[in-house]
Protein backbone atom coordinates (compact mmCIF):
# COMPACT_ATOMS: atom_id res chain seq x y z
CA UNK A 1 0.00 0.00 0.00
CA UNK A 2 1.14 3.44 -0.87
CA UNK A 3 2.16 4.65 2.55
CA UNK A 4 3.69 7.89 1.35
CA UNK A 5 0.68 8.81 -0.78
CA UNK A 6 -1.63 8.16 2.11
CA UNK A 7 0.50 10.30 4.39
CA UNK A 8 0.33 13.17 1.94
CA UNK A 9 -3.32 12.97 1.05
CA UNK A 10 -5.05 16.22 1.89
CA UNK A 11 -5.95 17.55 4.26
CA UNK A 12 -3.76 15.66 6.73
CA UNK A 13 -3.44 12.17 5.41
CA UNK A 14 -5.42 9.27 6.75
CA UNK A 15 -5.14 6.17 8.87
CA UNK A 16 -6.15 2.73 7.65
CA UNK A 17 -8.70 1.15 9.99
CA UNK A 18 -9.20 -2.57 9.25
CA UNK A 19 -12.75 -3.96 9.27
CA UNK A 20 -12.89 -7.49 7.77
CA UNK A 21 -10.22 -10.03 7.00
CA UNK A 22 -11.19 -11.30 3.55
CA UNK A 23 -8.31 -13.68 2.80
CA UNK A 24 -5.93 -15.30 5.26
CA UNK A 25 -2.21 -15.72 4.67
CA UNK A 26 -2.93 -19.26 3.52
CA UNK A 27 -5.60 -18.09 1.08
CA UNK A 28 -3.13 -15.61 -0.41
CA UNK A 29 -0.53 -18.34 -0.73
CA UNK A 30 -3.02 -20.65 -2.50
CA UNK A 31 -4.09 -17.88 -4.85
CA UNK A 32 -0.45 -17.14 -5.72
CA UNK A 33 0.15 -20.84 -6.50
CA UNK A 34 -2.95 -20.89 -8.72
CA UNK A 35 -1.83 -17.69 -10.49
CA UNK A 36 1.60 -19.25 -11.05
CA UNK A 37 -0.06 -22.32 -12.61
CA UNK A 38 -2.20 -20.10 -14.83
CA UNK A 39 0.84 -18.12 -16.00
CA UNK A 40 2.57 -21.35 -17.07
CA UNK A 41 -0.60 -22.70 -18.67
CA UNK A 42 -1.39 -19.54 -20.62
CA UNK A 43 2.14 -19.15 -21.94
CA UNK A 44 2.92 -22.86 -22.48
CA UNK A 45 5.90 -22.62 -20.17
CA UNK A 46 8.05 -19.79 -18.95
CA UNK A 47 10.13 -18.96 -21.98
CA UNK A 48 10.90 -15.22 -22.13
CA UNK A 49 8.54 -14.54 -19.21
CA UNK A 50 9.54 -11.58 -17.02
CA UNK A 51 7.62 -10.64 -13.88
CA UNK A 52 7.36 -6.92 -13.16
CA UNK A 53 6.08 -5.97 -9.71
CA UNK A 54 4.55 -2.53 -9.28
CA UNK A 55 6.02 -0.49 -6.43
CA UNK A 56 5.28 -1.02 -3.70
CA UNK A 57 2.30 -3.39 -3.25
CA UNK A 58 3.12 -5.68 -6.17
CA UNK A 59 6.75 -6.25 -5.21
CA UNK A 60 6.45 -8.95 -2.51
CA UNK A 61 3.77 -10.71 -4.57
CA UNK A 62 5.97 -10.81 -7.66
CA UNK A 63 8.91 -12.29 -5.73
CA UNK A 64 6.59 -14.87 -4.21
CA UNK A 65 5.17 -15.85 -7.61
CA UNK A 66 8.72 -16.09 -8.99
CA UNK A 67 9.77 -18.51 -6.27
CA UNK A 68 6.62 -20.64 -6.80
CA UNK A 69 7.33 -20.71 -10.56
CA UNK A 70 10.89 -21.80 -9.88
CA UNK A 71 9.73 -24.64 -7.62
CA UNK A 72 7.27 -25.84 -10.27
CA UNK A 73 9.29 -25.49 -13.47
CA UNK A 74 12.86 -25.43 -12.22
CA UNK A 75 13.70 -22.23 -14.12
CA UNK A 76 14.26 -18.89 -12.48
CA UNK A 77 12.15 -16.07 -13.85
CA UNK A 78 13.63 -12.54 -13.85
CA UNK A 79 11.77 -10.08 -11.61
CA UNK A 80 11.71 -6.34 -12.32
CA UNK A 81 10.38 -3.56 -10.13
CA UNK A 82 8.49 -0.61 -11.58
CA UNK A 83 7.46 2.69 -10.04
CA UNK A 84 4.88 4.46 -12.17
CA UNK A 85 4.77 7.83 -10.37
CA UNK A 86 6.29 9.75 -13.29
CA UNK A 87 3.68 8.38 -15.70
CA UNK A 88 0.55 9.03 -13.68
CA UNK A 89 -2.20 11.22 -15.13
CA UNK A 90 -3.04 12.84 -11.80
CA UNK A 91 0.24 14.69 -11.28
CA UNK A 92 -0.81 18.14 -10.12
CA UNK A 93 -4.18 16.91 -8.87
CA UNK A 94 -2.95 14.76 -6.06
CA UNK A 95 0.39 14.45 -4.30
CA UNK A 96 2.39 12.05 -6.44
CA UNK A 97 5.85 11.01 -5.34
CA UNK A 98 7.89 7.96 -6.34
CA UNK A 99 7.72 5.22 -3.73
CA UNK A 100 10.94 3.49 -4.66
CA UNK A 101 13.28 3.31 -7.60
CA UNK A 102 12.53 1.33 -10.73
CA UNK A 103 14.74 -1.67 -11.47
CA UNK A 104 14.05 -3.42 -14.78
CA UNK A 105 16.49 -6.17 -15.80
CA UNK A 106 17.67 -5.33 -19.30
CA UNK A 107 15.72 -4.66 -22.47
CA UNK A 108 12.13 -5.94 -22.55
CA UNK A 109 11.93 -6.14 -26.34
CA UNK A 110 10.47 -9.51 -27.34
CA UNK A 111 9.84 -10.53 -23.71
CA UNK A 112 6.54 -11.60 -22.24
CA UNK A 113 5.88 -9.27 -19.33
CA UNK A 114 3.54 -10.21 -16.49
CA UNK A 115 2.71 -7.09 -14.48
CA UNK A 116 1.98 -7.90 -10.83
CA UNK A 117 0.07 -5.59 -8.49
CA UNK A 118 -1.82 -5.96 -5.24
CA UNK A 119 -5.13 -4.25 -6.07
CA UNK A 120 -6.76 -3.44 -9.41
CA UNK A 121 -9.08 -0.45 -8.92
CA UNK A 122 -9.53 2.40 -11.41
CA UNK A 123 -6.96 0.95 -13.81
CA UNK A 124 -4.99 4.18 -13.91
CA UNK A 125 -1.88 2.70 -12.28
CA UNK A 126 -1.87 -0.05 -14.91
CA UNK A 127 -2.30 2.53 -17.67
CA UNK A 128 0.74 4.39 -16.29
CA UNK A 129 2.64 1.10 -16.00
CA UNK A 130 1.97 0.28 -19.67
CA UNK A 131 3.41 3.64 -20.70
CA UNK A 132 6.40 3.16 -18.41
CA UNK A 133 7.10 -0.33 -19.79
CA UNK A 134 7.26 0.97 -23.34
CA UNK A 135 10.32 3.02 -22.32
CA UNK A 136 12.16 -0.24 -21.64
CA UNK A 137 11.54 -1.82 -25.03
CA UNK A 138 8.68 -3.36 -27.02
CA UNK A 139 7.43 -6.33 -25.04
CA UNK A 140 5.95 -9.16 -27.12
CA UNK A 141 2.91 -9.14 -24.85
CA UNK A 142 1.93 -7.75 -21.47
CA UNK A 143 -0.32 -9.64 -19.06
CA UNK A 144 -1.71 -8.48 -15.73
CA UNK A 145 -1.84 -10.42 -12.46
CA UNK A 146 -3.51 -8.91 -9.36
CA UNK A 147 -4.34 -10.29 -5.95
CA UNK A 148 -7.62 -8.36 -5.67
CA UNK A 149 -9.87 -6.94 -8.37
CA UNK A 150 -12.12 -4.51 -6.52
CA UNK A 151 -14.01 -3.05 -9.49
CA UNK A 152 -14.70 0.67 -10.20
CA UNK A 153 -12.67 0.70 -13.40
CA UNK A 154 -12.27 4.05 -15.18
CA UNK A 155 -10.34 2.68 -18.16
CA UNK A 156 -10.81 -0.33 -20.48
CA UNK A 157 -8.36 -2.55 -18.59
CA UNK A 158 -8.92 -6.11 -17.35
CA UNK A 159 -6.68 -8.52 -15.45
CA UNK A 160 -5.47 -11.83 -16.89
CA UNK A 161 -4.88 -13.49 -13.51
CA UNK A 162 -6.93 -12.64 -10.41
CA UNK A 163 -6.50 -13.83 -6.84
CA UNK A 164 -9.94 -12.69 -5.71
CA UNK A 165 -12.76 -10.70 -7.27
CA UNK A 166 -14.04 -8.47 -4.51
CA UNK A 167 -16.90 -6.01 -4.93
CA UNK A 168 -16.23 -2.90 -2.80
CA UNK A 169 -17.58 0.56 -2.11
CA UNK A 170 -15.52 3.26 -3.77
CA UNK A 171 -14.55 4.83 -0.44
CA UNK A 172 -13.29 1.60 1.10
CA UNK A 173 -9.67 0.59 1.25
CA UNK A 174 -8.14 -2.81 0.48
CA UNK A 175 -4.91 -3.78 2.18
CA UNK A 176 -2.97 -6.65 0.60
CA UNK A 177 0.11 -8.34 1.96
CA UNK A 178 1.46 -11.87 2.13
CA UNK A 179 -0.25 -12.02 5.54
CA UNK A 180 -3.69 -11.72 3.98
CA UNK A 181 -6.22 -9.34 2.51
CA UNK A 182 -8.06 -6.90 4.76
CA UNK A 183 -10.96 -4.61 3.89
CA UNK A 184 -11.19 -1.38 5.85
CA UNK A 185 -11.59 2.37 5.70
CA UNK A 186 -9.28 5.35 5.58
CA UNK A 187 -10.15 7.72 8.39
CA UNK A 188 -8.84 11.29 8.25
CA UNK A 189 -6.19 11.95 10.84
CA UNK B 1 -3.37 62.69 -1.68
CA UNK B 2 -1.28 60.41 0.41
CA UNK B 3 -0.10 57.03 -0.69
CA UNK B 4 -2.34 54.10 0.20
CA UNK B 5 -0.73 51.81 2.76
CA UNK B 6 1.33 49.17 1.03
CA UNK B 7 -0.40 45.87 0.75
CA UNK B 8 1.44 43.20 2.71
CA UNK B 9 3.39 40.97 0.39
CA UNK B 10 1.87 37.52 0.12
CA UNK B 11 3.56 35.23 2.61
CA UNK B 12 5.81 32.56 1.20
CA UNK B 13 4.04 29.68 2.83
CA UNK B 14 5.81 26.38 2.76
CA UNK B 15 3.79 23.85 4.71
CA UNK B 16 5.14 20.35 4.43
CA UNK B 17 4.38 18.50 1.24
CA UNK B 18 3.12 21.59 -0.53
CA UNK B 19 6.27 23.57 -1.18
CA UNK B 20 5.86 26.19 -3.89
CA UNK B 21 9.41 27.53 -4.07
CA UNK B 22 12.93 26.43 -3.33
CA UNK B 23 14.70 29.60 -2.23
CA UNK B 24 17.10 28.42 0.46
CA UNK B 25 18.32 25.40 2.37
CA UNK B 26 17.41 27.22 5.56
CA UNK B 27 13.68 26.84 4.82
CA UNK B 28 13.93 23.10 4.05
CA UNK B 29 15.14 21.64 7.32
CA UNK B 30 16.46 18.10 7.70
CA UNK B 31 13.15 16.53 6.76
CA UNK B 32 12.78 18.54 3.56
CA UNK B 33 16.34 17.70 2.53
CA UNK B 34 15.79 14.01 3.19
CA UNK B 35 12.63 13.97 1.11
CA UNK B 36 14.37 15.56 -1.88
CA UNK B 37 17.31 13.14 -1.61
CA UNK B 38 14.92 10.18 -1.58
CA UNK B 39 12.97 11.38 -4.60
CA UNK B 40 16.29 11.98 -6.40
CA UNK B 41 17.03 8.23 -6.24
CA UNK B 42 14.17 7.57 -8.63
CA UNK B 43 15.49 10.18 -11.07
CA UNK B 44 19.02 8.76 -10.98
CA UNK B 45 17.45 5.56 -12.29
CA UNK B 46 15.69 7.53 -15.04
CA UNK B 47 19.08 8.96 -16.04
CA UNK B 48 20.51 5.46 -16.51
CA UNK B 49 17.84 4.37 -18.99
CA UNK B 50 18.42 4.21 -22.72
CA UNK B 51 15.61 6.77 -23.07
CA UNK B 52 16.21 9.00 -20.04
CA UNK B 53 12.94 10.89 -20.24
CA UNK B 54 9.59 10.69 -18.45
CA UNK B 55 6.32 12.47 -19.32
CA UNK B 56 5.64 13.85 -15.83
CA UNK B 57 5.63 17.59 -16.59
CA UNK B 58 4.22 17.58 -20.10
CA UNK B 59 2.70 20.92 -20.94
CA UNK B 60 4.48 22.80 -18.15
CA UNK B 61 6.83 25.63 -18.97
CA UNK B 62 10.07 26.30 -17.12
CA UNK B 63 11.99 29.54 -17.68
CA UNK B 64 15.66 29.77 -16.81
CA UNK B 65 16.36 33.39 -15.96
CA UNK B 66 20.09 33.89 -15.51
CA UNK B 67 21.42 37.33 -14.69
CA UNK B 68 24.92 35.97 -14.15
CA UNK B 69 27.19 33.69 -16.15
CA UNK B 70 26.80 29.97 -15.74
CA UNK B 71 27.40 26.84 -17.76
CA UNK B 72 26.72 23.84 -15.59
CA UNK B 73 23.85 25.12 -13.49
CA UNK B 74 21.89 26.42 -16.43
CA UNK B 75 22.46 23.38 -18.62
CA UNK B 76 21.78 21.12 -15.66
CA UNK B 77 18.40 22.74 -14.98
CA UNK B 78 17.50 22.76 -18.67
CA UNK B 79 18.43 19.09 -19.04
CA UNK B 80 16.42 18.28 -15.93
CA UNK B 81 13.34 20.12 -17.19
CA UNK B 82 13.58 18.51 -20.64
CA UNK B 83 13.93 15.03 -19.15
CA UNK B 84 10.67 15.71 -17.33
CA UNK B 85 9.10 16.66 -20.70
CA UNK B 86 8.58 20.30 -19.66
CA UNK B 87 9.07 23.06 -22.21
CA UNK B 88 12.09 25.20 -21.49
CA UNK B 89 12.47 28.88 -22.26
CA UNK B 90 15.92 30.25 -21.82
CA UNK B 91 16.38 33.83 -20.82
CA UNK B 92 19.69 35.55 -20.57
CA UNK B 93 19.78 39.08 -19.21
CA UNK B 94 22.68 40.05 -21.45
CA UNK B 95 20.62 39.66 -24.63
CA UNK B 96 17.24 40.89 -23.36
CA UNK B 97 15.22 44.05 -22.88
CA UNK B 98 16.90 44.48 -19.51
CA UNK B 99 19.67 46.04 -21.57
CA UNK B 100 17.11 48.59 -22.79
CA UNK B 101 16.42 49.56 -19.20
CA UNK B 102 13.47 47.34 -18.33
CA UNK B 103 13.37 46.52 -14.63
CA UNK B 104 13.69 42.94 -13.41
CA UNK B 105 10.16 43.11 -12.08
CA UNK B 106 8.65 44.18 -15.40
CA UNK B 107 10.69 41.61 -17.27
CA UNK B 108 9.65 38.80 -14.98
CA UNK B 109 5.99 39.76 -15.01
CA UNK B 110 6.03 40.01 -18.80
CA UNK B 111 7.49 36.53 -19.12
CA UNK B 112 5.06 35.23 -16.49
CA UNK B 113 2.14 36.60 -18.47
CA UNK B 114 3.04 34.22 -21.28
CA UNK B 115 2.02 31.36 -18.99
CA UNK B 116 5.03 30.08 -17.11
CA UNK B 117 4.93 27.45 -14.38
CA UNK B 118 8.41 27.87 -12.92
CA UNK B 119 11.26 30.33 -12.91
CA UNK B 120 14.79 29.14 -12.27
CA UNK B 121 16.57 32.32 -11.18
CA UNK B 122 20.22 33.17 -10.85
CA UNK B 123 21.12 36.71 -9.92
CA UNK B 124 24.08 38.69 -8.63
CA UNK B 125 21.92 40.16 -5.85
CA UNK B 126 21.02 38.14 -2.79
CA UNK B 127 17.26 37.87 -2.42
CA UNK B 128 16.42 38.32 -6.11
CA UNK B 129 14.74 34.89 -6.39
CA UNK B 130 12.67 35.63 -3.28
CA UNK B 131 11.58 38.91 -4.86
CA UNK B 132 10.60 37.11 -8.06
CA UNK B 133 8.57 34.67 -5.95
CA UNK B 134 6.55 37.59 -4.59
CA UNK B 135 5.92 39.07 -8.03
CA UNK B 136 4.61 36.01 -9.87
CA UNK B 137 2.29 33.07 -9.28
CA UNK B 138 4.76 30.56 -10.68
CA UNK B 139 7.14 28.43 -8.64
CA UNK B 140 10.63 29.84 -8.19
CA UNK B 141 13.88 27.92 -7.79
CA UNK B 142 16.94 29.75 -6.55
CA UNK B 143 19.86 28.82 -8.82
CA UNK B 144 22.29 31.02 -6.89
CA UNK B 145 21.77 34.55 -5.62
CA UNK B 146 24.79 36.70 -4.85
CA UNK B 147 26.61 35.53 -1.73
CA UNK B 148 23.39 34.18 -0.23
CA UNK B 149 22.51 30.60 -1.20
CA UNK B 150 22.71 27.98 -3.95
CA UNK B 151 20.37 25.32 -2.56
CA UNK B 152 20.37 22.82 -5.43
CA UNK B 153 24.18 22.67 -5.37
CA UNK B 154 24.14 21.78 -1.67
CA UNK B 155 21.44 19.16 -2.31
CA UNK B 156 23.39 17.51 -5.10
CA UNK B 157 26.54 17.53 -2.94
CA UNK B 158 24.66 15.84 -0.10
CA UNK B 159 23.18 13.39 -2.59
CA UNK B 160 26.64 12.51 -3.93
CA UNK B 161 28.08 11.96 -0.45
CA UNK B 162 25.13 9.74 0.49
CA UNK B 163 25.38 7.77 -2.76
CA UNK B 164 29.10 7.08 -2.42
CA UNK B 165 28.80 6.11 1.26
CA UNK B 166 25.88 3.76 0.52
CA UNK B 167 27.84 2.11 -2.31
CA UNK B 168 30.84 1.58 -0.07
CA UNK B 169 28.68 0.08 2.65
CA UNK B 170 27.10 -2.18 0.04
CA UNK B 171 23.66 -0.93 0.97
CA UNK B 172 20.83 -0.26 -1.49
CA UNK B 173 20.22 3.48 -1.80
CA UNK B 174 16.56 3.34 -0.81
CA UNK B 175 17.60 2.10 2.62
CA UNK B 176 20.40 4.63 2.94
CA UNK B 177 18.39 7.30 4.76
CA UNK B 178 20.42 10.25 6.01
CA UNK B 179 22.05 8.62 9.04
CA UNK B 180 25.33 8.47 7.14
CA UNK B 181 25.68 12.24 7.69
CA UNK B 182 25.62 12.02 11.48
CA UNK B 183 29.15 12.68 12.70
CA UNK B 184 30.54 12.86 9.15
CA UNK B 185 33.60 15.12 9.23
CA UNK B 186 33.62 17.63 6.37
CA UNK B 187 36.20 20.32 5.70
CA UNK B 188 35.07 23.19 3.47
CA UNK B 189 38.21 24.84 2.18
CA UNK B 190 38.83 28.23 0.62
CA UNK B 191 36.86 31.28 -0.36
CA UNK B 192 33.94 30.95 2.04
CA UNK B 193 33.33 34.69 2.07
CA UNK B 194 32.08 34.89 -1.51
CA UNK B 195 30.59 31.42 -1.66
CA UNK B 196 26.85 30.88 -1.70
CA UNK B 197 27.66 27.20 -2.16
CA UNK B 198 29.47 27.14 1.19
CA UNK B 199 26.58 28.79 3.01
CA UNK B 200 23.98 26.39 1.59
CA UNK B 201 26.22 23.38 2.14
CA UNK B 202 27.03 24.29 5.75
CA UNK B 203 23.32 24.72 6.48
CA UNK B 204 22.42 21.42 4.81
CA UNK B 205 25.20 19.35 6.36
CA UNK B 206 24.60 20.98 9.74
CA UNK B 207 20.89 20.14 9.58
CA UNK B 208 21.76 16.51 8.78
CA UNK B 209 24.17 16.23 11.71
CA UNK B 210 27.58 16.45 10.02
CA UNK B 211 30.58 18.09 11.70
CA UNK B 212 31.70 20.88 9.40
CA UNK B 213 35.01 22.69 9.69
CA UNK B 214 35.80 25.76 7.61
CA UNK B 215 39.41 26.05 6.52
CA UNK B 216 40.25 29.42 5.09
CA UNK B 217 42.59 32.36 5.39
CA UNK B 218 40.96 34.86 7.74
CA UNK B 219 40.34 37.34 4.97
CA UNK B 220 38.20 34.90 3.05
CA UNK B 221 35.87 34.13 5.94
CA UNK B 222 32.51 35.93 6.03
CA UNK B 223 32.32 38.96 8.36
CA UNK B 224 30.07 36.97 10.69
CA UNK B 225 29.56 33.25 11.20
CA UNK B 226 26.61 33.69 13.50
CA UNK B 227 24.02 31.00 12.99
CA UNK B 228 26.34 28.74 10.99
CA UNK B 229 26.15 25.19 12.39
CA UNK B 230 29.93 24.65 12.49
CA UNK B 231 32.11 22.47 14.62
CA UNK B 232 35.20 24.57 13.97
CA UNK B 233 37.19 27.07 11.95
CA UNK B 234 40.82 26.49 11.10
CA UNK B 235 43.58 28.31 9.27
CA UNK B 236 45.77 25.22 8.94
CA UNK B 237 44.78 22.89 6.12
CA UNK B 238 47.60 20.39 6.75
CA UNK B 239 46.35 19.83 10.31
CA UNK B 240 42.73 19.33 9.29
CA UNK B 241 43.17 17.05 6.27
CA UNK B 242 44.09 13.82 8.14
CA UNK B 243 40.88 14.08 10.20
CA UNK B 244 38.21 14.46 7.51
CA UNK B 245 35.88 12.19 5.57
CA UNK B 246 35.11 14.79 2.91
CA UNK B 247 37.35 17.59 1.64
CA UNK B 248 35.21 20.16 -0.16
CA UNK B 249 37.17 22.75 -2.12
CA UNK B 250 35.65 26.09 -3.04
CA UNK B 251 36.51 28.12 -6.08
CA UNK B 252 38.53 31.26 -5.51
CA UNK B 253 36.01 33.79 -6.82
CA UNK B 254 38.31 36.34 -8.44
CA UNK B 255 35.36 37.97 -10.23
CA UNK B 256 33.91 38.91 -6.84
CA UNK B 257 37.20 40.44 -5.76
CA UNK B 258 38.57 37.54 -3.74
CA UNK B 259 42.04 38.65 -4.75
CA UNK B 260 41.67 41.84 -2.71
CA UNK B 261 41.46 39.79 0.49
CA UNK B 262 44.69 37.92 -0.18
CA UNK B 263 48.35 38.90 -0.37
CA UNK B 264 48.60 36.93 -3.62
CA UNK B 265 46.90 34.07 -5.42
CA UNK B 266 50.19 32.16 -5.36
CA UNK B 267 50.41 32.41 -1.61
CA UNK B 268 46.80 31.22 -1.32
CA UNK B 269 47.59 28.29 -3.54
CA UNK B 270 50.67 27.42 -1.47
CA UNK B 271 48.76 27.35 1.83
CA UNK B 272 45.26 26.27 0.82
CA UNK B 273 45.55 24.53 -2.56
CA UNK B 274 45.02 20.76 -2.55
CA UNK B 275 48.30 19.65 -4.07
CA UNK B 276 49.16 15.98 -4.47
CA UNK B 277 51.40 16.26 -1.38
CA UNK B 278 48.41 17.47 0.65
CA UNK B 279 46.04 14.93 -0.91
CA UNK B 280 48.35 12.24 0.51
CA UNK B 281 47.54 13.55 4.02
CA UNK B 282 43.86 12.70 3.52
CA UNK B 283 42.57 9.38 4.87
CA UNK B 284 42.57 6.81 2.08
CA UNK B 285 38.80 6.78 1.58
CA UNK B 286 38.17 10.51 1.99
CA UNK B 287 36.19 12.18 -0.79
CA UNK B 288 37.44 15.20 -2.71
CA UNK B 289 34.66 17.46 -3.97
CA UNK B 290 34.45 20.73 -5.87
CA UNK B 291 31.34 22.58 -7.06
CA UNK B 292 33.04 23.71 -10.26
CA UNK B 293 34.19 25.48 -12.26
CA UNK B 294 37.64 24.41 -11.06
CA UNK B 295 40.63 26.74 -11.04
CA UNK B 296 43.16 24.02 -11.72
CA UNK B 297 46.50 24.83 -10.12
CA UNK B 298 44.95 27.27 -7.61
CA UNK B 299 42.57 25.52 -5.20
CA UNK B 300 43.03 22.06 -6.69
CA UNK B 301 46.04 20.57 -8.46
CA UNK B 302 45.57 19.01 -11.87
CA UNK B 303 46.49 15.50 -10.77
CA UNK B 304 44.32 15.68 -7.64
CA UNK B 305 41.24 16.43 -9.69
CA UNK B 306 41.85 13.16 -11.51
CA UNK B 307 42.26 11.00 -8.38
CA UNK B 308 39.72 8.22 -7.76
CA UNK B 309 38.64 9.94 -4.50
CA UNK B 310 37.56 12.93 -6.58
CA UNK B 311 33.83 12.77 -7.30
CA UNK B 312 33.60 16.07 -9.18
CA UNK B 313 32.01 14.62 -12.32
CA UNK B 314 29.64 12.52 -10.25
CA UNK B 315 28.46 15.74 -8.60
CA UNK B 316 27.62 17.07 -12.06
CA UNK B 317 25.67 14.02 -13.22
CA UNK B 318 23.80 13.77 -9.92
CA UNK B 319 22.96 17.46 -10.32
CA UNK B 320 20.57 16.67 -13.17
CA UNK B 321 18.72 14.05 -11.12
CA UNK B 322 18.47 16.25 -8.03
CA UNK B 323 17.15 19.17 -10.09
CA UNK B 324 14.62 16.85 -11.72
CA UNK B 325 13.46 15.91 -8.23
CA UNK B 326 13.17 19.57 -7.21
CA UNK B 327 11.24 20.58 -10.34
CA UNK B 328 9.00 17.52 -10.07
CA UNK B 329 8.22 18.18 -6.42
CA UNK B 330 7.47 21.87 -6.99
CA UNK B 331 5.49 21.51 -10.21
CA UNK B 332 3.92 18.12 -9.71
CA UNK B 333 2.15 18.96 -6.50
CA UNK B 334 -1.51 19.67 -5.95
CA UNK B 335 -2.65 23.09 -7.11
CA UNK B 336 0.60 24.01 -8.83
CA UNK B 337 -0.35 26.46 -11.55
CA UNK B 338 -0.37 23.95 -14.40
CA UNK B 339 -2.55 21.54 -12.51
CA UNK B 340 -4.87 24.25 -11.34
CA UNK B 341 -5.40 25.55 -14.82
CA UNK B 342 -7.49 22.72 -16.17
CA UNK B 343 -7.56 19.87 -13.76
CA UNK B 344 -8.65 21.23 -10.40
CA UNK B 345 -12.29 20.75 -11.28
CA UNK B 346 -11.77 17.03 -11.52
CA UNK B 347 -10.31 16.97 -8.03
CA UNK B 348 -13.57 15.99 -6.43
CA UNK B 349 -13.83 12.81 -8.46
CA UNK B 350 -10.37 11.55 -7.59
CA UNK B 351 -10.63 8.64 -5.15
CA UNK B 352 -8.88 8.76 -1.80
CA UNK B 353 -5.24 8.00 -2.16
CA UNK B 354 -3.92 4.80 -0.74
CA UNK B 355 -4.69 2.19 -3.23
CA UNK B 356 -4.45 4.00 -6.45
CA UNK B 357 -5.82 1.28 -8.54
Amino acid sequence: MAERERRLTPPRGGVFVPRVQVLTAQDVQRALIRIAHEIIERNHGLEEVVLVGLQTGGVPLSFRIASVLEEMEGTSVPVGLLDVAFYRDDIGIRPVLPEAATDIPGDLTGQLVVLVDDVLFTGRTVRAALNALSDYGRARAVQLAVMVDRGHRELPIRPDFVGKNMPTRIDEQVDVSLDGVVLGDVVPR
Amino acid sequence: MTDAPRAPSPALETPKGSRRHLLSIAELGAEGIEEILEVSDAFVEVGRRSIPKVPSLRGRTVVTLFAEQSTRTRLSFETAAKRLSADVLSFSVDSSSVKKGESLRDTVQTVAAMGVDAFVVRHTSAGAPAAVARWVDASVVNAGDGWHEHPTQALLDCYTIRQVLAERAGRPLEEAGVECFVGLRVAIVGDVRHSRVARSLVLALGALGAEVTLVSPGGLLPPSLEGWPLSGVSYDLDAVLPTVDVCYLLRLQSERGAGAFLPSVREYSTWYGLTSRRAALLPEDALVMHPGPMNRGIEIADDVAALPQSVVLRQVSNGVAVRMAVLFMLLGQVGSSGGARGLASTLASVPMAGDTG
